[in-house]
């Protein structure tokens, strides 16, 4: 195979899964950076792509979850995955601590993912070689 | 965050009406993260996003919040690279004296090499 050089990349998804193909596209994309040897510095959740991070979302058994491979990929490649907290909040992506201060009865945030701010991708921006949109 | 920030020259290009989704919006709280971290940041307006700028917009008639007023803390922040679209301008009519801040007016080779220069492109 033709060695490339390696680049870090900075991954933002702003679609929600299932409802187009972009998420999808997100993590064969993802999947494939890695598996060449490039490194993802920041995966950032923005908008509706929060949606990416719910794990009380169900999918039928003869369909792939989504969150379900994003949740294996970031952990077995230690990836950092943020989601954008002002998108989630509004759209029930909530983990331990946002439940505990709004009175919630339980959090939806998977743990392989965490909550952040817009600065992070700025700050993740800062430090790579390609930035890829998708949504 | 205090630790220092490479310094990159970031364009954003907003091409979506203000209300339709939050795309707008969402445009715009990325170019003010962007000045927080005291990047070079320009902000284009292109399409139908070029409708964010207009002057007069009532926001509350909908129970949103007006995306004009959200625009004017572009100046607190810094950014001043703001930039409309010529040919979207034409096609939908608009005048720069219908806008709610000032933008300058860009032609599409003129944007292309906008982005040319830029270290990194968001398109929403």
């Amino acid at each position: 195979m033709h060695r490339a050089i390696e680049l870090k990349f900075t991954l933002v998804i702003y679609a929600a899964p299932y409802s187009g193909q972009a998420a999808k596209t997100a993590y064969n994309f993802a999947a494939k950076v890695l598996a060449n040897g490039h490194e993802i510095s920041r995966l950032f959740f923005f908008n509706d792509g929060v949606h990416n991070a719910n794990r009380l979302a169900v999918t039928p058994q003869d369909e792939s979850n989504l969150r379900e491979s994003w949740d294996v990929l970031i952990k077995e490649h230690g990836l950092e995955a943020v989601v954008c907290v002002s998108s989630a909040l509004k759209r029930a992506v909530i983990d331990a601590s946002e439940a505990k201060r709004y009175e919630l009865a339980d959090s939806s945030l998977s743990e392989h993912f965490r909550i952040g701010g817009l600065g992070e991708l700025i700050d993740a921006c800062t430090t790579s070689d390609r930035l890829v949109n998708f949504g | 965050m205090n630790a220092p920030l490479n310094k990159k020259i970031y364009t954003f290009i907003s091409r979506q009406s203000p209300y339709g989704n939050s795309n707008a919006r969402s445009c715009l709280d990325m170019v003010l993260a962007c000045a927080v971290f005291d990047q070079t940041v320009n902000y284009v307006f292109l399409g139908d996003g070029v409708c964010q700028l207009l002057a007069k917009q009532c926001g509350d008639k909908i129970e949103f919040k007006t995306f004009s007023s959200a625009l004017e803390a572009l100046a607190l922040y810094g950014v001043n690279n703001i930039y409309v679209e010529q040919e979207s301008l034409d096609k939908l009519s608009i005048k720069l004296t219908d806008l709610a801040i000032p933008a300058k007016q860009i032609n599409k080779l003129a944007l292309a090499e906008l982005i040319d220069e830029s270290d990194l492109v968001f398109t929403l």
